[in-house]
């Protein structure tokens, strides 16, 4: 377990908890007497650190290298997965994995951000940054089930889409506005869950869906907190301040109407309970497909335009000229 | 000398600090060759340098002059104005700057009116207003617009100058301007009305990965940038500094990301064929459709 700076007073506890259970299993004595204590301010400690999150520790939730991604969740939620690689024209980016799987017995076609649990991995996954070919592939196969009449379910966990010099000589911009125009097209159901960090157009290319759903530590936004730092305050280590202000994380999100649902974690986060979290995952994508599962594929189409058509906040002005300006 | 700065400029050029205007006063140096110019003869010159051909903002009107037969645009949508929904810190004032600088509400003016002739729905980004940058108003005059032109069968003709991208004061709700428009041009696809993207400088971000890139037929002027990531977030993430050209609109044909680069001036003499092949010259074959087979989906009126 890896800990951010204000999990740290969980470590001693924790570390004090791991070696009276180690010590009482080798000898085989019960010091149940004296770890009871023990975790129980483990607990409350929990409780402290965890029910008060800022947004800036949401947002390092979001990023934990112990957090469950993708792949955890296809392993715990799917069954059958059988992985489909690359976009048919260039090459497999790993930042992306897609493929067709059954979740509680129905077949749909998975499409995820993919980040590598250590350097290796995440230089080959591109620490989850696709390039075009990684969106074209996610589109190749969400084509491809929507012609099967499969579901479509994506999870969502990158810090953005990738900006290098052969990402925008294969026209990055270009594939992330097919993605959203094919995305809103498709005539199938599309669940969409952030499950970790919704970085900006990136994150959207995948998430053009019927519902989106968002774990109650992700965060999802128009750039991240560190970007918005510098912008505005010329520093980009100013990012906890300004993290609240671009109302990113679930319940403000919530609140705006942007995500349909928020799906709670265990108490301490996703990472310290990985089967809970993906229990209750698996759970809303079904309650949510069933629930479109009424509709027509045409009615599937409408349901999404109208998703996306009403968001926006706006007043019609009197007219004629400006308003005064003072 | 003049080559040299100008190609200084260029990799700055999206950038905040950097934002070329046409200073007020009859004189000025051009920001590019340092000659001087009169701001009569560029205006008259549709704000390109007439010494060395730099491309400067268009402002809207003139943008709309340039390819609009006179006295054919009628605005509509023009009182859409933004709100301050995340309480963001500055942003209201930021509005009202922009407001009395442009006279317009919001960075986006649509409106219908005739190419030769030739009925259009138009839509013009407003780089003097906030980069361009798409907020809620601006998606949701983009959607109306591409939405009218489905509703009045009518070929879409949208000038983005976003530089600014998705607007970060508006956070996710910008951000979701980019599903809302191009689920509106995907709809006008369907139904097989044209829809003519023409790209100046500079256009980033959210606008480029959206609505802008999603023309059945893509027009840029030369040397624009166009791209998703600015520049110097490149730099920055692969710590090196990019090739000359990079995102610039050659970059793009070459690349195959565009389908054309198109002289300023030049702009309004290629959209009367294009607008006849892609739409009018087959209006009698679509009539006969449309008899035979009903739409798909209903269009809501707005
Ligand atoms: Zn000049």
């Amino acid at each position: 377990m890896r800990y951010l700076e204000f999990e740290k007073p969980l470590r001693e506890i924790e570390s004090k908890i791991e070696q009276l259970e180690v010590y009482a299993s080798s000898r085989d004595i019960d010091l149940s007497s004296e770890i009871k204590p023990l975790k129980d301010k483990l607990n409350n400690l929990l409780e402290e650190i965890y029910s008060h999150l800022t947004p800036w520790q949401q947002v390092q939730l979001a990023r934990h290298p112990d957090r469950p991604y993708c792949l955890d969740y296809i392993r715990m939620i799917a069954d059958d997965f059988m992985e489909l690689h690359g976009d048919r024209a260039y090459r497999d980016d790993e930042a992306i994995v897609a493929g067709f799987c059954s979740i509680g017995g129905r077949s749909v076609a998975i499409v995820g951000h993919q980040k590598g649990r250590d350097t290796e991995e995440n230089i080959r996954r591109n620490f989850g940054m696709p390039n075009p070919e990684g969106f074209r592939k996610a589109r190749r196969i969400m084509e491809t089930a929507a012609r099967m009449r499969m579901p479509i379910v994506t999870l969502i966990d990158s810090p953005g889409a990738f900006p290098g010099i052969g990402a925008e000589e294969r026209g990055q911009h270009l594939v992330i506005a097919e993605n959203l125009e094919i995305m809103s097209q498709l005539n199938v159901p599309i669940i969409c869950v952030v499950i970790g960090e919704g970085g900006s157009g990136g994150a959207l290319a995948i998430g053009v869906g019927n519902r989106v759903l968002m774990l109650e530590n992700g965060y999802y936004a128009v750039c991240t907190p560190e970007a918005c730092a510098a912008i505005i305050l010329r520093d980009r280590t100013m990012a906890s301040s300004v993290a609240g202000t671009m109302r990113i994380v679930a319940q403000d999100l919530k609140n705006l109407d942007l995500v349909d649902e928020i799906i709670s974690e265990p108490l301490g986060g996703a990472h310290r309970n990985p089967e809970a979290t993906a229990v209750k995952v698996k759970e809303a994508i079904l309650r949510h497909l069933s629930e479109l599962e009424a509709l027509d594929g045409q009615a599937i189409v409408e349901d999404r335009y109208n998703r996306f058509r009403r968001m926006g906040v706006l007043y019609e002005a009197q007219m004629p000229g400006l308003s005064p300006v003072n | 000398m003049a080559w040299f700065r100008k190609k200084k400029k260029f990799t700055n050029l999206n950038t905040k600090e950097k934002k070329i205007d046409i200073p007020k006063g009859i004189w000025r140096k051009c920001d590019a060759c340092e000659q001087y110019i009169t701001t009569e003869e560029i205006k008259r010159n549709l704000f390109i340098c007439p010494r060395c051909n730099y491309y400067y903002v268009l402002p809207v009107e003139d943008r709309i002059a340039s390819i609009l037969d006179e006295g054919s645009f009628e605005e509509f949508d023009a009182a859409l104005a933004s709100k301050n929904p995340l309480d963001f810190e500055g942003y209201q004032q930021k509005l009202q700057n922009a407001q009395k600088k442009t006279g317009r509400y919001e960075a986006a003016v649509n409106g219908i009116g005739a190419v030769g002739g030739l009925p259009v729905i138009v839509c013009v980004l407003d780089f003097s207003f906030m980069g361009g940058s798409m907020g809620s108003v601006v998606g949701e005059k983009i959607t109306r617009a591409a939405e009218r032109a489905l509703n009045d069968e009518i070929p879409l003709v949208i000038i983005s100058t976003g530089g600014g991208g998705a607007r970060m004061h508006e956070g996710m709700l910008s951000l979701m301007q980019m599903a809302k428009t191009s689920a509106s041009i995907g709809r006008l696809k369907k139904h097989g009305i044209p829809y003519i993207s023409i790209i100046a400088n500079p256009t980033m971000g959210g606008v480029a990965a959206s609505f802008a890139a999603l023309g059945d037929v893509i027009i840029a002027e030369p040397n624009a940038l166009i791209g998703f990531a600015g520049p110097r977030v490149i730099e920055q993430t692969i710590g090196q500094r990019l090739p000359d050209g990079f995102q610039r609109a050659e970059f793009l044909l070459q690349h195959g990301m565009i389908d054309r680069i198109v002289d300023r001036k030049e702009i309004v003499n290629e959209l009367k064929p294009l607008l006849r092949h892609m739409f009018y010259n087959q209006s009698a074959m679509r009539n006969q459709e449309s008899n035979s087979s009903p739409k798909l989906y209903a269009v809501r009126k707005t």
